[in-house]
Parts: structure tokens; C-alpha cells; sequence
């Protein structure tokens, strides 16, 4: 379903792909498929954070999934390089934790959230100029980030009408194979370059300065810590500007 | 019209109540054949409308709490009123629905539009009389069984004593008596101490249609618990446990989530119980807990589709499933406002269509056949050109004759067997 109807090339590794990309799409590796699906899933748990209360047998049967593939991926060998950068287990459990990542809205600054869903559905639909535009005009017209997840979720299932999921899943499989699949530090620092774009169009405020893929992942495990600070930021904001006034009158 | 969010027939099947997104409740009454009217076709029309939950603001958490009608559950009835059991994500509402047909006249105090009458106008005494009146069906609220539930509740189920009934969301299952609303009864509960290590939640619980004593619940990993509430207050320890073994060869990711039970129900005689999964139905025999006893697939050929289908969030769709008055033919919904009715003695299966396209009213359905090889042929609908949005989730089954109710969005579709 994924393929129509195009030859199947058999190769061993990643290196392969590269090779047989020229005017072909290959079948995803499983390795691919599988970093899709996690990236999907992690979207997907980030979304959580609505007016309404999450649906919590949904993020717990996501984030089941999320957990599955990473016990994979580090039987595989290829956790390995992630788990380095960010403090120790505890942030391996604390990424799949289903309270943390769906916590109420009220937990999130709600500027920080937005950009970095925002980044992966720009990211995944950038090689679709009339998808992405759509998308961004879309995000930049609203105004809560409420509006804006669903707006921008919502955009995506009538685009992929009547069976044509295969479009959007490989729009994600070209995106991943033209990088290279194995550094997943560069699929994050694209990330990194539109989430600036994105954050200042959206929100006009800048609560998280630096998003390195080891930040965002600590952006995943440890939402309180950067809520607390963009709130205290903007906290911060205000009580200079009283202050202004204050000192002004 | 509003998305429906349950359908539910009453115990004598004249009456069915319906509940949408926005809140309401509808009621359709059967209208009754008489000998100068003689109905060749059952014909059910609205009886009651009303307003049964609003959206409220959980201010402590900075949630809203939807007002959708997640479950209506009849009462049998005991006099001349009719009594069910309403809930959305926090609250069950206990709502009488009752006709006046009626009315007093002839009041010594107040004239005939409730204004007083001056008491010096007053000069003589008289007997009020009943007066008959345009048929009024009023519903009112008469319990609000509220703020016993964390989580969102997914089930009620009233027990067969008609005394009790269970509510069930995520992680706990309570019980109530229909008479008290300040206090219920924690019966199950699968929270762990630490959130962080919750993998599993309830997802769908039903008393026994005899026992008074026995209940089930189903989970997310496609596990059935059967508890009796005689061998303890808390039913964590299950007396029986229902799982099937997974099939190593068709492991994937996608595994566990298409395992998760949307439904369990009873069967009619209280033998067998029916779980719905994402791709298949399973009738359980209560008394072997290893397997199913049958297995009917009712989309088999959305198994390659999955990670589509869990990319635009179909894959959690919550089927339910229903049985026929006999329990000889289950019935389910699926896509493209298809529904699907299994025979259990014969095994035949058929697929219909709901929709005003498809069928004309008092016209047979054709069934519909979805293509899963490469050769489509004439009236076949292929994999792909089967529209996701178009889900039926709900169904009804009249409790005694082979009438159905089946919710497509915010249409019901009503379906009789032709008898020649």
C-alpha cells in the first residue's frame, strides 16, 4: 500500500538507501518505519494537552507503543546515542511517563508546546509547498494554542481523504531518507531551525531560547521545570513593565 | 442534529433513547398497531427531547467537562413512568420520563391559569375534576450522582437486583445504589500508586444480566476480569480471568492497540459474553477463560492499513456490539457506514450499508462487499475508497424482535427484518 506498485530493491543497511534513491522510492526500512512511528507517537502524546481533558485509555495505548519501540531500539543498539546526552534512565521513564506528557494544560506554558508540534507537522509536510502553506497560514490565523492543535491535527485528516494515508506516511519516509536516517540529532536540529520561525509567528514570545534535540527531549521529560521558567520569564516580563509604569507615574 | 453518542433500547423494545454530543436525549416510542391502524412496519417517533447534561468547567484542574452523552442505560420498568440512567464524562443523571394526560380543573383557590382568585370571590365550594389534556411527556431529573469519578466514565450497567448499578471510568469502578447519591462504592481499582507505571485502564464493565453478585470489566490490553462481589468489598483479585494468547506470527506494534476491548456485553441467557476489539468479535463461553469460543472478523482487511489508521487516530475507535433478543446473531458496526450481524449457528455474515444513498425507506438492503483482491468487481468497494469518517459505532438491537437501531453520525437508522 505504501509502495503503488513500485519494484522492491533489496538492501542490508542504511548506507543502501542513499544508493537507490535516484528517481525510486525504496520500501522504508524497518529501522525507518520504526523511527516514524516513534515520532508519530511522541507528536501524538504532545497533543494531549487540550481544553478538554486527554483521552487517557488513547495516551496510554500511544505512549504503550512509544515504549515498545524504545525497548527495541535499545535492544537494537541504536537508543544508544540518545540516552548518552539526556541524565541517565530516569529520563527514559520519565519520556514514557502517560501523566507527565499528558498533564493538564494548566502545567504547560502553552506557547511551549505548540512550536514544537508545529515543527513536526512543517517538517513532515515541507516538501508539499501547498500542504505546508496551508498549514502555516492556518497556524499563524489563530490565536489560542487550543485552536491551533486542532486546527492544525484537523487539517490533516481531510487532506488525507478516502484512503490516501499513504501520501502523508510518505511524505515522512522521504523526509527521514533524505536526511540520514541513522543521526536522529539532525532530524531534531531541523526541528530546531523552523521551531524559531514558527515560535515567533505564533506566539510572539520566545519561552524556550535554545532547543537542541537532547533539550527537547528534556523538554519531554521534564515539562515542569521549563514551564516554571517561562513562567517565571514571563512573570518577569510583567513585573518590569509594572515597573515601568510605576516608576514613569 | 448532533453527533449520537449511544444508542439503547428499552426492555420491552417500545422505547429507545438516544444521546448526542451536544447533551440531548432523545426518546423514540414505537407507535402501537391498533386494530383500525394495522403497521405492516414497526414505526418509532419522537416521544421525549430533553436537555439531560450541560458542559460544565472543572475549575480546579482549568478543564472542561464535555456534556456528550457517553451511555444511557433503561431501568425496568415499575409503574407507570420510565426511568434511565444517563452519563457523560463525570455525572450520572437519574431521569424520569413520565405523561400527563390529564389535568384538574375546577381549583377553589386559583382560576384555570394559576393566578390566586381573590378570596372574597370564593362563594362556593367545588370538587376539582379531571379533565383530559393533549398528551405532555415530561422528563425530569430525579438523581445526580456526581463527583465519584477522577477519571472519565466509559459504563454504567444497572444490576439485576434493580436496586444497584456499577459506573465505570478509566481506572475505578464504583458502585451505587439508585436511592443515594451522596455516597457509592469503590469496587475496582487499577490506579497505580505511581501514575508513571500506569500501562493498562478499564475500558468498558457490565453486571450480569442474572447474577446479581457478577460483573466483568475489560482492559486496554484485551483482557477480561469477572469479579464477584461476594468474595470481597474490593474486586482487585478477579475470580476468573479472560485473555487469549497472542498469535507470535502476526505481532506488531499496532498489537496491543488493536487489542484494547471497546465493548463487553452479556449475552441474553447470561452464558457467553462478547468483547469487540478493533479488527474482531469474540464470544467468550464464562466458564473456559483460555480462548474464545468463536472469533468473527469484521474488517479483516484493515489489518495492512494499520499504520494509517494510527496516524489519523482511527485505530482508537471505540466499536460496540450488540446481541439479538435470542443470541443467535451478533451484530457490530465498521466503516464507511457499514454495519456487520455475524449468524452463530450457521456462521454467515452479512454487511449493510447505512445510508440515505444506499436505501430507500420499507426498501431490502443490499449487502455490500468490500473488495480485498486485486480484481474489484461490480458493487465491490475497495479498501481505499472506503471513507474513515463515516464510522458506526453504536448499535441496537430490539430485545425481543429482529429490529435494529443503528447510529451513523448524527442519523439513526432504523432496520426491520421483512417477514413474508
Amino acid at each position: 500500500m505504501f509502495v503503488r506498485g513500485l519494484k522492491r530493491k533489496c538492501f542490508d543497511g542504511e548506507e543502501d538507501i542513499e544508493g537507490t534513491l535516484a528517481g525510486i522510492k525504496a520500501i522504508p526500512s524497518y529501522n525507518l518505519q520504526r523511527q516514524s512511528l516513534l515520532d508519530m507517537s511522541l507528536v501524538k502524546l504532545q497533543l494531549c494537552h487540550m481544553l478538554v481533558e486527554p483521552n487517557l485509555c488513547r495516551s496510554v495505548l500511544i505512549a504503550n507503543t512509544v515504549r515498545q519501540i524504545q525497548e527495541e531500539m535499545t535492544q537494537d543498539g541504536t537508543w544508544q546515542m540518545i540516552n548518552t546526552q539526556s541524565p541517565g534512565q530516569a529520563s527514559l521513564d520519565r519520556l514514557v511517563s502517560t501523566d507527565i506528557l499528558c498533564r493538564s494544560s494548566r502545567d504547560q506554558a502553552e506557547g511551549k508546546h505548540v512550536p514544537a508540534y508545529g515543527t513536526f507537522s512543517k517538517d513532515f509536510e515541507s516538501d508539499q509547498a501547498q500542504d505546508s502553506s496551508e498549514t502555516m497560514s492556518t497556524a499563524s490565523s489563530v490565536q489560542a494554542p487550543r485552536n491551533l492543535q486542532s486546527n492544525v491535527w484537523e487539517m490533516e485528516t481531510p487532506q488525507e481523504n478516502k484512503g490516501n494515508f499513504q501520501k502523508s506516511l510518505d511524505q515522512i519516509f522521504e523526509t527521514l531518507e533524505n536526511k540520514s536516517p541513522n543521526s536522529v540529532e539532525d532530524l531534531f536540529s531541523e526541528v530546531d531551525n523552523s521551531y524559531y520561525d514558527l515560535d515567533t509567528m505564533l506566539t510572539g514570545m520566545m519561552s524556550n531560547t535554545k532547543m537542541g534535540h537532547c533539550d527537547s527531549l528534556e523538554t519531554f521529560s521534564s515539562p515542569t521545570n521549563t514551564a516554571s521558567n517561562s513562567n517565571c520569564k514571563s512573570d518577569l516580563n510583567d513585573l518590569d513593565h509594572i515597573v515601568e509604569i510605576l516608576v514613569e507615574s | 442534529a448532533d453527533i449520537i453518542s449511544t444508542v439503547e433500547f428499552n426492555y420491552t423494545g417500545d422505547l429507545l433513547a438516544t444521546g448526542d454530543k451536544g447533551g440531548r436525549v432523545v426518546i423514540f416510542q414505537r407507535e402501537q398497531e391498533t386494530k383500525s391502524r394495522p403497521l405492516s412496519w414497526a414505526e418509532y417517533n419522537v416521544y421525549s427531547t430533553f436537555q439531560s447534561h450541560e458542559p460544565e468547567f472543572d475549575y480546579l484542574k482549568s478543564l472542561e467537562i464535555e456534556e456528550k452523552i457517553n451511555k444511557i442505560r433503561w431501568l425496568p420498568q415499575q409503574n407507570a413512568a420510565h426511568f434511565l440512567l444517563s452519563t457523560n464524562d463525570k455525572t450520572i443523571k437519574l431521569w424520569k420520563i413520565s405523561e400527563r394526560d390529564k389535568r384538574a380543573e375546577g381549583y377553589n383557590l386559583k382560576d384555570e391559569d394559576g393566578r390566586l382568585r381573590e378570596p372574597f370571590r370564593v362563594t362556593e365550594l367545588r370538587v376539582p375534576t379531571l379533565k383530559p389534556m393533549d398528551l405532555m411527556v415530561e422528563a425530569s431529573p430525579r438523581r445526580t450522582f456526581a463527583n465519584a469519578h477522577t477519571y472519565h466514565i466509559n459504563s454504567i450497567s444497572v444490576n439485576s437486583d434493580y436496586a444497584t448499578y456499577l459506573s465505570a471510568d478509566d481506572l475505578r469502578i464504583n458502585l451505587w445504589h439508585l436511592e443515594v447519591t451522596n455516597r457509592s462504592f469503590n469496587i475496582v481499582d487499577i490506579k497505580p500508586a505511581n501514575m508513571e507505571e500506569l500501562t493498562e485502564v478499564i475500558t468498558a464493565a457490565e453486571f450480569h444480566p442474572h447474577h446479581c453478585n457478577v460483573f466483568v470489566y475489560s482492559s486496554s490490553k484485551g483482557t477480561i476480569r469477572l469479579c464477584d462481589m461476594r468474595s470481597s468489598a474490593l474486586c482487585d483479585q478477579h475470580s476468573k480471568f479472560f485473555e487469549e494468547p497472542e498469535d507470535p506470527s502476526s505481532r506488531s506494534f499496532f498489537s496491543e492497540i488493536i487489542s484494547s476491548i471497546s465493548d463487553v456485553k452479556f449475552s441474553h441467557n447470561g452464558r457467553y459474553m462478547m468483547t469487540r476489539d478493533y479488527l474482531s468479535v469474540k464470544v467468550w463461553d464464562l466458564n473456559m477463560e483460555n480462548k474464545p469460543v468463536e472469533t468473527y472478523q469484521v474488517h479483516e482487511y484493515l489489518r495492512s492499513k494499520l499504520c494509517s489508521l494510527y496516524e489519523n487516530d482511527c485505530i482508537f475507535d471505540k466499536f460496540e456490539c450488540c446481541w439479538n433478543g435470542s443470541d443467535s446473531t451478533i451484530m457490530t458496526g465498521s466503516y464507511n457506514n457499514f454495519f456487520r450481524t455475524f449468524e452463530r449457528d450457521t456462521h454467515r455474515d452479512t454487511t449493510l450499508e447505512a445510508s440515505r444513498e444506499s436505501s430507500k425507506p420499507r426498501a431490502i438492503l443490499k449487502p455490500r462487499k468490500v473488495c480485498t483482491t486485486g480484481k474489484r468487481k461490480k458493487d465491490e468497494i475497495t479498501v481505499d475508497s472506503l471513507d474513515f469518517n463515516k464510522k458506526i459505532l453504536h448499535t441496537a438491537w430490539h430485545p425481543l424482535e429482529n429490529i435494529i437501531a443503528v447510529a451513523a453520525t448524527n442519523n439513526l437508522y432504523l432496520f426491520q427484518e421483512k417477514v413474508n
